[in-house]
């Protein structure tokens, strides 16, 4: 099966801006990829350079095995696209944008529509300007979700749903992997991200600064350990991969890189463990490692 | 907290967001009726002439229909004349203000944002009428200066500059309360414009009738009625005053009541599932531009039933004035002058319909920034195909509005002369022969949208040139090659014996080759362009 998503070296330019810089992204066939970034990043630039709404300046894309820009309408058919902001005609009702967009892409699943609709508890007769944020966004989630296609290209969905409904999003993304779809999961909620996708890329300034499952990605980071021994510690500060060590009597708290983790915890059963709490990073924790450095990035 | 709290405010953030929009239509709309008496006092200098001119052009009822009443032979009736029209359009730039400041922000959720801070509850309708009565009080002392300094009497400058301001202040208020009454902008436009609409349909019957009644009921028939220049009836002035009055009244306690973002007409909903039709792009552009078709229709119908049904009583009104009719037998007898009058009025109506063919292409604009383009271009459709479903509306619509406006000319008429069969396909043709030039300023639209999508409004300003070319050329004297630049220039007076088809291809075929270059630009270019 070909690969749904293959994306290396993508540059796109807005005048001076360099919104795409080199962006690598790899998407594989039935997997529920997190695309993750703080507002500005790059997601839905490269999202529209899939679709082949935008031209990209420079780099390799292949989607679903063809030419986003060449190929589209063909494409289009085998997908389906929930922007970040679903605006909807103000005067077509939530059902007949439904209906529209299934038949744009070729018919939706008439059953799963009513599934849909009952489960997103939405009234398909509002017209559109009547729709408040939430509702508008369970639109387009609605007519993507019962289309039958092989990709789903979500751009933070979820932006406006309450906790409930987000509930319901995760159930349904779940059921498109068990049909065998692939989904494409841009977000900026990591709690999502971690709860549905089986990989993850992170993306900064136009450019993918991880990408992996994320065991893998935890791997390459450090887990935090917090032990109290039995006698008095020495001979750890000198392990390599051991950092930010402070010790307090017994108690010892420090960071090891996934590497010096065997290393260490044979160090510390030597002097005696009383008590141990191992924490590994969370998704947070990995991708506002990326963002510390510079804050004004989480602002733009 | 006063009902006004915040009123200042919100007016200095109106004037913010207008700085440039306001000045431009307060200043063009105050300096054009200077430019009218200038080029009066230049073309006729003596009272012969300009009773000449009086007795042939303006008291001929085709432009009395147009501009209105004139009231002397004096340099200054005949400018208070000549810019009967701008009355039209500073009614509606008042109206389109107001609604823009109240009806617009609302529907957007911009109000709501400010209704959070301290504001009182009348802040927002004030601010846009106080801000709009003060830009159209502003074009009133801007005109009567310029009059002035014309050398026109001051008191009669006064009066029209007034005169114009207080019918702006009438339909400002009136798009007040539009803006009261449905939840969305267009819905309060379409309002506003059906009044304005009506008002100058019934100036016109008013003023070309034996007996002006009408006119007294007409918000745009006032202003002329205070004779500017030719003795002065200050009372007059008490009418708009008082029916702005009385509008306020209504709109106010109406504003209350309502909740924010309501309307006084009820929301519909709207059907569960999509009906057949609503299937491919043809069918969604269907849908977005059904009420402007039909809606387009209906006011161009009943304004060619008005316009014809007036036209045999202006060909026989140069009866019994011999001076006159020696002058229209050149033109062709009372028959001819009545051919020049529908001519002139189905010409306009060209023009109005390159205005709907603009709109409709303008409409793929609206789309692509509302963020509407870009679902359906992720969908199996093909880009040139969601611009055509768009295109065939902004060509397809002139030829509709025209051949509606030209055969609702031809049955009136045809009545009032008692040969339908003859007059009804006669203007049937003179309003199509009007088609090709409304597709050029329709295809330069679609050409800007493709090719340079932010300056696409530009079009607007491209058939405002051509209007002010076709108004003032004749009076200005320009040089030929200047009027040549208008396509309206090109169409041929098809109601005369010969006439040559050739321009009506050749504006077609410019047409479509801007279309079809708008066309390839769009399908090579990034979508949305914000």
């Amino acid at each position: 099966m070909e690969t749904p998503i293959e994306v290396s070296g993508l540059v796109k330019t807005f005048g001076r801006t360099r919104a795409l810089d080199g962006l690598d992204l790899t998407v594989r066939a039935g997997e529920v990829h997190g695309f993750l970034g703080p507002n500005g990043s790059g997601k839905s630039t490269t999202i529209r350079v899939l679709l082949g709404l935008l031209r990209a300046d420079a780099g390799a894309v292949r989607l679903l095995g063809g030419d986003p820009w060449r190929d589209a309408v063909a494409l289009h058919r085998r997908l389906a696209y929930v922007p970040g902001d679903v605006t909807l005609w103000p005067n077509l009702s939530g059902g007949e944008v439904i209906d529209l967009l299934g038949r744009l892409r070729g018919g939706l699943d008439p059953k799963r529509r009513a599934e849909l609709l009952e489960s997103f508890e939405l009234d398909p007769r509002k017209k559109g300007r009547a729709y408040s944020k939430g509702n508008r966004q369970k639109v387009g989630l609605v007519a993507a979700l019962a289309s039958d296609v092989e990709l789903l290209i979500l751009d933070e969905p979820t932006s406006g749903l309450d906790p409930l409904m987000e509930e319901v999003f995760q159930h349904w993304v779940r059921r498109a992997k068990q049909d065998g779809r692939t989904v494409l999961l841009s977000s900026h909620i990591l709690a999502e991200v971690e709860a549905l996708c089986d990989r993850v890329t992170i993306i900064r300034n136009g450019r993918a600064v991880e990408s992996g499952t994320l065991t893998e990605l935890r791997h390459l980071h450090r887990t935090s350990i917090d032990a109290e021994v039995a006698a008095p510690l020495d001979g750890l500060a000198d392990l390599p991969g051991v950092h930010d060590l402070r010790v307090d009597g017994n108690r010892v708290r420090f960071d090891v890189d996934s590497a010096a983790l065997d290393a260490a915890l044979r160090r510390l059963t030597e002097l005696g463990v009383r008590s141990l709490v191992s924490t590994p990073p969370t998704l947070e924790e990995l991708f506002l490692r990326h963002y510390e450095a510079v804050p004004e990035e989480l602002t733009r | 907290m006063s009902a006004l709290t915040g009123t200042r405010h919100l007016a200095r953030l109106i004037l913010r967001r207008d700085r440039v929009l306001l000045p431009l239509w307060v200043l063009v709309l105050a300096v054009l009726p200077m430019t009218y008496a200038t080029s009066f006092f230049e073309l006729f200098p003596t009272d012969a002439e300009r009773a000449a001119y009086a007795a042939g052009t303006a008291r001929n009822p085709s432009i009395v229909a147009l501009l209105g009443p004139v009231y002397g032979e004096s340099v200054g009736a005949l400018t208070a004349q000549r810019g009967g029209f701008l009355l039209v359009i500073v009614a509606l730039a008042s109206l389109l203000t107001v609604i823009r400041h109240t009806r617009v922000e609302e529907e957007a959720g911009r109000r709501e944002l400010l209704g959070g801070g301290v504001l009182g509850r009348h802040a927002g309708l004030t601010a846009a009428l106080l801000v709009t009565y003060a830009a159209d009080l502003l074009l009133g002392l801007l005109t009567a200066a310029g009059l002035a300094s014309t050398g026109l009497p001051a008191a009669g400058s006064f009066a029209y500059g007034l005169g114009a301001a207080l019918t702006g202040v009438v339909f400002a208020t009136l798009g007040g309360l539009a803006a009261q009454l449905t939840e969305t902008a267009g819905g309060a436009r379409g309002i506003g414009i059906a009044v304005l609409g009506a008002a100058f349909a019934l100036r016109m019957v008013g003023d070309t009738a034996s007996n002006d009644w009408p006119s007294w009921l007409s918000p745009l028939g006032w202003a002329p009625r205070i004779r500017p220049f030719e003795g002065e009836r200050w009372w007059v002035l008490a009418l708009p005053l008082v029916a702005s009055a009385l509008l306020a009244a209504v709109a106010y306690p109406v504003s209350v009541r309502r909740d924010l973002g309501a309307g006084v007409l009820p929301p519909r909903l709207g059907p569960a599932t999509a009906g057949r039709g609503l299937a491919g792009p043809f069918g969604l552009a269907w849908r977005l531009h059904r009420g402007q078709i039909l809606w387009w229709s209906v006011g161009f119908g009943l304004l060619g039933l008005i316009l014809g049904g007036a036209a045999e009583a202006a060909g026989r009104s140069v009866e019994g004035n011999p001076q006159l009719e020696q002058i229209m037998a050149r033109i062709g007898g009372a028959s001819g002058l009545a051919d020049a009058y529908l001519g002139a009025t189905l010409s306009l109506a060209g023009l109005a319909a390159a205005g709907y063919g603009i709109q409709a292409a303008l409409r793929m604009r609206a789309e692509e920034s509302a963020g509407h383009a870009e679902p359906v271009l992720a969908t199996g459709t093909h880009r040139s195909t969601w611009l055509l479903s768009h295109v065939v509306f902004a060509l397809v619509g002139p030829v509709v509005v025209l051949a509606v406006t030209g055969l609702a000319t031809g049955l009136t008429y045809g009545l009032s002369v008692g040969d339908v069969p003859r007059e009804l396909p006669r203007m049937l043709g003179a309003g199509l022969a009007q088609v090709p030039a409304a597709w050029v300023l329709a295809g330069l639209a679609v050409l800007l949208y493709g090719l340079l999508p932010r300056l696409a409004p530009v079009a607007w300003a491209v058939l405002a040139v051509c209007v002010l070319l076709g108004q003032l050329g004749a009076v200005l004297e320009l040089d030929q090659w200047l009027l040549d630049l208008s396509p309206f220039t090109h169409t041929p007076q098809v109601l005369r014996d010969t006439w040559s088809a050739t321009p009506l291809w050749a504006l077609a075929a410019v047409a479509l080759a801007l279309a079809a270059t708008g066309l390839t630009a769009f399908r090579r270019r990034d979508v949305p362009i914000t």
